[in-house]
């Protein structure tokens, strides 16, 4: 019951406080923006001095181009706008003292921090919902119809790689006592996790193969089922360690 | 039955003890000062019993809920830190209606005790405004309502005035005076004249451990003196002089002392000893303006003990 009042609580404040409404338009605006991006991009190398001639040599774009632009885009500024959005979560609400006004009342610490995960993870979902429609209006327009399921698909493995960072996030939020030092752990976490990828064996289990997974389905599907596993295990883990900390932890 | 009972509790922060051994007892339904110099572990011990620090070793019980069961003790406090921190994007409805929700209560009942809290408050009238533009003393109204909201049985306040202007002050002190006969009411402070206008019962903190607790009354009549003031009108001082004199050699007086128009005799017995020296003035002939026995502020007596405590601890 407290989980819906806080939940209801953490999804109010992201809507007062203009943070859904920038993450929306921000993902809205790549989500429109890249297939035009994809489609546009010989026009555009015409129009630079002294770029024309590299303009014939780029190939005809195609649909697999506007699914990599926003693959790009939204990939790039999602997990950048979830570090930014869950770096001051619990940190913020300790420092402040707000966490301690509402621990004292029948409010779990762990309802507490899973109220907060949750809401973000709502908000990135309602935002990336905006984009992915965006973006497949636009594509449907500029480069004809396109399979819906990948497409969705695709959306759904980008939100869990999101989800994947805004779980560290959190947790750094939980362990650390600045919101700086939050962030910069969730950009060391981003480094570390790219670095793992580019390693063999391992490298298939990391957050990124997700993506792939999700633009193979418009070609040659190729499962990335070990990344799938390892993120919802992160999450989860993620989860629980800031749960642990967080109820030992003095306010 | 006691509201708060603490035995033995310990908080060690590295190498130095907060609350050292701590042993206290409120009655159900006190106004109980929890007072204390700067750094005695007042707030440490508050933070104790909310549950937002955990012991290093000792028990305690709030409103019969062990320290340890904290969803149970959750549910029968009410909490105001020092400077309470609110969701400034909320207003004081909807910041009581959040809280009344955390506590179960229905939706009638919510709005019911929010517009109750808030008339208390003094805050109806701007219900709907942003917390962000509050006043330091509006927050601490709404502070108290919200700590109020679930009816508390037992209510900690950590010095909910100290931040306040003088008409914060009252207003505040006299939204707890308010409480009585509702819930128990732990207030921990510095400033005695606040503990004098608003508690009965009064316990006095230093270096972690409990040095006295008492009723306020019983607590000034035990470190009263007997000290006799008497004061004479403008152009009796030879003969308050000569009064005193006379006394001075009374096997009943211990020590006699002049300044100005006023004298004090330290006598043995208060009560023996009164009519005697009535006598003595009447016969002296002296044109008295004051009689009185001398009693303690409980300033007096808070700094009696503390510096007591603070001479026992010396190495």
């Amino acid at each position: 019951m407290n989980l819906l009042t806080s939940l209801r609580k953490e999804l109010i404040e992201q809507w007062r406080t203009y943070r859904l409404l920038v993450l929306c338009l921000v993902l809205l605006v790549f989500g429109l923006s890249s297939p035009l991006l994809a489609k546009y991009t010989p026009e555009l190398l015409k129009l630079i001095p002294g770029a024309e001639q590299f303009a014939g040599l780029v190939p005809k774009p195609t649909l697999l181009d506007a699914v990599a632009q926003y693959v790009k885009n939204i990939g790039q500024f999602g997990v950048l706008l979830a570090l930014l959005m869950s770096m001051g979560s619990m940190v913020a609400e300790k420092e402040r003292g707000t966490a301690a006004l509402m621990l004292v009342k029948p409010l779990s610490r762990g309802v507490f921090l899973l109220a907060k995960f949750l809401a973000l993870a709502c908000s990135f979902l309602a935002a990336l919902a905006l984009a992915a429609l965006a973006g497949y209006y636009y594509t449907l327009v500029l480069f004809g119809p396109m399979d819906v399921g990948a497409w969705l698909a695709l959306n759904g493995l980008m939100w869990l790689e999101m989800l994947v960072f805004m779980a560290l996030t959190l947790l750094f939020s939980t362990l650390l006592r600045s919101q700086a030092a939050a962030a910069g752990l969730g950009i060391g976490a981003i480094l570390v996790l790219s670095l793992i990828s580019s390693l063999p064996t391992f490298g298939d289990a990391m957050p990124d193969k997700l993506v792939g997974w999700g633009v193979s389905l418009f070609t040659q599907p190729a499962p990335a089922w070990p990344a799938l596993w390892f993120s919802l295990g992160l999450i989860l883990a993620a989860l629980l360690a800031a749960w642990l900390a967080f109820r030992k932890q003095e306010l | 039955m006691s509201a708060i009972r603490i035995e033995g509790l310990q908080k060690n922060y590295g190498g130095v003890r907060a609350v050292d051994g701590l042993n206290l007892s409120v009655e159900e339904g006190a106004i109980f000062g929890f007072l204390g110099p700067n750094g005695a572990g007042k707030t440490t011990t508050i933070r104790l019993l909310t549950g937002l620090a955990h012991p290093s070793g000792g028990q305690a019980w709030v409103a019969g809920a062990s320290l340890g069961d904290s969803r149970k003790v959750a549910g029968r406090i009410g909490y105001l830190p020092e400077e309470p921190a609110f969701y400034t994007w909320m207003s004081p409805l909807e910041f009581l209606d959040h809280v009344g929700r955390l506590f179960g209560l229905s939706s009638a009942a919510r709005k019911a005790r929010a517009m109750e809290l808030l008339e208390m408050a003094g805050l109806a009238q701007v219900r709907k405004r942003r917390i962000a533009g509050f006043s330091r003393g509006m927050r601490q109204r709404l502070g108290l309502a919200q700590a109020l909201v679930n009816r508390p049985e037992v209510l900690l306040l950590d010095e909910p005035v100290s931040a306040l202007d003088p008409a914060g002050r009252k207003e505040v002190l006299e939204m707890i005076g308010g409480l009585r006969g509702q819930c128990t009411v732990f207030m921990s402070t510095h400033i005695l004249s606040d503990v004098e206008r608003t508690c009965d019962t009064v316990g006095i903190i230093n270096h972690g451990k409990l040095v006295v607790e008492a009723k306020q009354q019983e607590l000034l009549a035990r470190y009263t003196l007997p000290v006799f003031e008497l004061e004479c009108d403008p152009g009796q001082e030879a003969a308050l002089r000569a009064l005193v004199d006379a006394l001075s050699g009374c096997s009943w007086v211990t020590k006699t002392s002049l300044e100005g128009n006023v004298a004090r005799i330290l006598v043995k017995n208060v009560t023996g000893d009164r009519p005697i020296l009535l006598g003595a003035v009447v016969r002296s002939g002296l044109a008295l303006r004051r009689f009185e026995i001398v009693t303690p502020s409980l300033e007096d007596v808070f700094l009696r003990l503390v510096e007591q405590d603070g001479k026992a601890v010396q190495p």
